[in-house]
């Protein structure tokens, strides 16, 4: 067992799987000697030289671009777009090429590329710095949509995201980035599979569904509410697209109240569809309505005003009351 | 500033061109090409067929059978002309007008009609001919094309890219990055532009005010300007920039000047925004009636050569429109397939619910 941060986590699994397969590349802006503006890839280069690990021209569209070229010709590269604000430029290729050519070429073309993306708010940052674009991305049929809440998950899942054949957008819970944990780093037999939600903290009155950083956010607001005498029971989905709907539903019918719960704007964000599939699931055994905590419609706000605009422990108990109250 | 508004019949200054449309071979000093009989020969059969097979495309549109279709009409020489400069191993980013750089990478043309007609989207393995799936996005392959030549790169091999566009595409995001990408990277690319003047309605004038080959510089290479009705020129001018590339010099990118003869694509009406003399002026510059002459003029080829070529095009015609309608429909659960190359729940679900639903009305 080793202690690492989320970062290093990251770190550590793409150094795994740049060791295990020589096909493996990074790309992205700063990655190379810098290592990255959060050091995310920091020594890579220094191992693994600059043909795998490649600081590229600053633009967006580029790295997406060139990764497709460079799966298609055998290689798994891995970008880091450096902040979830700016991964816009590389949307239409994310988007138009790397979703779809799979299907294009009716199964002939795999793209094994991996889009990271540190996401989220809470660090005080400037604007563009703080966003959560996933439901772009789980709305993108032929994207794989995961998001990794912690440093076990960050080390086993990135590795996960490298060997998978479909190509996955990968978002990074920023502001958890210098958290740690014990990993075993010897044994991957205990790894849940990519593509499954995970039971965080069992409970039997409230399901919280989050995933990223609101994952410690709801594990905060569970140990809170045991004060109260309520016992609520947290998921990481970990897996937005594919999701794991056997485990959500099991636990939705089983509680009867479910409380989302993301960064992202509640308007159109994902957990409008998982309120909508729960709901249209397990219509009888709810208590009341699918509750929904998140950011507000309204652009990312100044920093002074991002602890207004995040889902905290008191909104999450405050939906929790609401859930309650039907 | 230099506005190009040599679109027309005056040949534009700084013109490679090897044969002129009177099917006069003419000098270079830095292009030539020695071409046997026989290949002379080759290549005016690869341009008759390629233009035959993109008639009976349009017909087959015009009758209902596509849904649409993008002609080549006066581009053969500049697709077949670098289409034939092309190894077994080097890879071409087609957009999605590059039906005569399919031939010469020896795709069925059936299977270019599969995405015009509705079936599919892209119908064969671009691994198989080294020819990519057409891309119709505008310029979004040329950054596929540069990653694929970083990859030769990484691989050690002797390989180039060509990555094709058109005029229009040179004003697009990714063609520019990809340029940067390439020159910064040295990669093994061949960046060739088919300036056809019209972006469907759009001139040159509306997407830059220097020649299109002029840009190069500002990326740090070669940029050449081909007579795009020229097959040898094509041809030499495109293998010599393969060569460099494989040989580790870095992108060159091509401006084959030619002209979109016919419309954009089927839906589109040219007589809105151009005048037909203009038409007529480049329809004497025909990229396959000046090798005609040439073949002629130098008694390379005799009459019942002509008609050889001509017989087998007019079969290869029939072949092309009886094997589009034989075509078989997708299934309808086809719609789920190769979405994903794993094993992907939200499918699953779909496709079994849809197939459930389905079955509800055979009972």
């Amino acid at each position: 067992m080793t202690v690492l941060s989320l970062s290093k986590a990251l770190n550590e699994g793409m150094r795994k799987a740049m060791e295990d397969d020589p096909k493996v590349l990074i790309m992205g802006e700063d990655v190379g000697k810098l290592g990255g503006v959060f050091r995310v890839t920091d020594g890579l280069q220094k191992d693994f030289g600059e043909d795998r690990v490649i600081d590229t021209p600053l633009a967006e569209s580029g790295i997406v671009g060139t990764a497709i070229g460079l799966a298609l010709r055998g290689y798994r590269p891995v970008c880091e777009i450096q902040f979830d604000g700016f991964v816009f430029p590389a949307a239409d290729q994310i988007i138009t090429q790397l979703a779809k050519m799979p299907m294009r070429s009716l199964g002939a073309i795999k793209l094994p590329v991996v889009v990271r993306i540190p996401c989220g708010g809470g660090i005080g940052a400037v604007e563009h710095h703080s966003e959560s674009p996933e439901a772009y991305f789980t709305h993108t049929a032929g994207l794989r949509v995961i998001a990794c809440s912690n440093p076990a998950d960050a080390y086993a899942m990135i590795q996960q995201a490298i060997h998978c054949d479909d190509p996955v957008i990968f978002f990074e819970p920023k502001r958890r980035y210098w958290e740690k944990a014990e990993i075993d780093t010897t044994d991957t037999g205990w790894w849940t599979p990519m593509d499954r939600a995970k039971v965080v903290r069992a409970g039997d009155d409230v399901t919280l569904l989050a995933y990223g950083p609101m994952v410690k956010t709801c594990l905060e607001a569970a140990t809170a509410a045991e004060e109260d005498g309520r016992s609520l029971e947290v998921i990481d989905l970990r897996s937005l697209n594919p999701l794991d709907a056997p485990l959500v539903m099991e636990s939705a019918r089983r509680t009867g109240r479910v409380v989302v719960v993301h960064e992202a704007p509640v308007n159109s964000g994902f957990g409008a569809e998982l309120a909508a599939r729960i709901t249209e699931q397990c219509f009888y055994h709810l208590e009341s309505p699918v509750l929904r905590v998140g950011g507000f419609s309204t652009p990312y706000p100044p920093s002074k005003l991002e602890e207004h605009y995040l889902p905290d422990l008191d909104r999450v108990l405050d939906a929790v009351d609401r859930a309650f109250g039907f | 500033m230099t506005v190009d508004a040599s679109r027309g019949a005056e040949a534009p200054p700084e013109l490679v061109q090897l044969l002129t449309p009177e099917g006069e071979r003419v000098e270079h000093p830095d292009y030539d090409i020695d071409l046997t009989p026989e290949e002379v020969r080759s290549l005016y059969r690869d341009l008759v067929l390629v233009r035959r097979i993109d008639l009976e495309a349009v017909a087959l549109q015009r009758q209902g059978e596509l849904g649409i279709w993008a002609s080549l009409l006066g581009q053969e020489a500049a697709q077949i002309g670098s289409g034939r400069a092309l190894t077994d191993t080097d890879m071409a980013f087609p957009t999605y007008r590059e039906h005569g750089v399919a031939w010469c990478r020896d795709v069925d043309p059936v299977k270019l009609l599969g995405l015009f007609r509705g079936v599919n989207h892209g119908g064969w393995d671009p691994k198989e001919h080294n020819f990519h799936l057409y891309t119709i996005v505008i310029g979004s392959q040329t950054l596929h094309a540069v990653g694929y030549a970083m990859g030769i790169q990484r691989d050690d091999a002797t390989a180039a890219t060509i990555a094709y566009f058109g005029d229009g595409a040179t004003s697009q995001g990714d063609v520019n990055e990809s340029f940067i990408w390439a020159s910064v990277f040295n990669a093994p690319i061949v960046f060739f532009c088919q300036n056809n003047q019209w972006a469907i309605s759009e001139p040159l004038e509306k997407q830059t005010r220097i020649p299109l080959y002029r840009r190069a510089s500002g990326f740090g290479f070669p940029g050449i300007r081909v007579d795009g009705n020229d097959v040898f020129a094509c041809l030499a001018v495109t293998r010599q920039a393969l060569k460099n590339a494989r040989e580790g010099q870095g992108p060159t990118l091509i401006e084959a000047f030619t002209y979109r003869m016919g419309a954009h694509t089927t839906t589109d009406d040219p007589t809105r925004y151009r005048v037909a003399s203009e038409l007529e002026a480049w329809k004497l510059k025909d990229p396959i009636e000046r090798v005609k002459a040439y073949l002629f003029k130098n008694e390379l080829a005799d009459q019942e050569f002509f008609d050889s070529v001509d017989a087998e095009a007019e079969g290869l015609g029939a072949d092309l429109r009886s094997r589009c309608l034989a075509m078989p429909d997708p299934g309808p659960l086809d719609i789920f397939d190769h979405v994903y190359a794993e094993p992907h729940a939200l499918m699953d679900e779909e496709r079994a619910q849809y197939a459930a639903y389905l079955e509800g009305f055979e009972r």
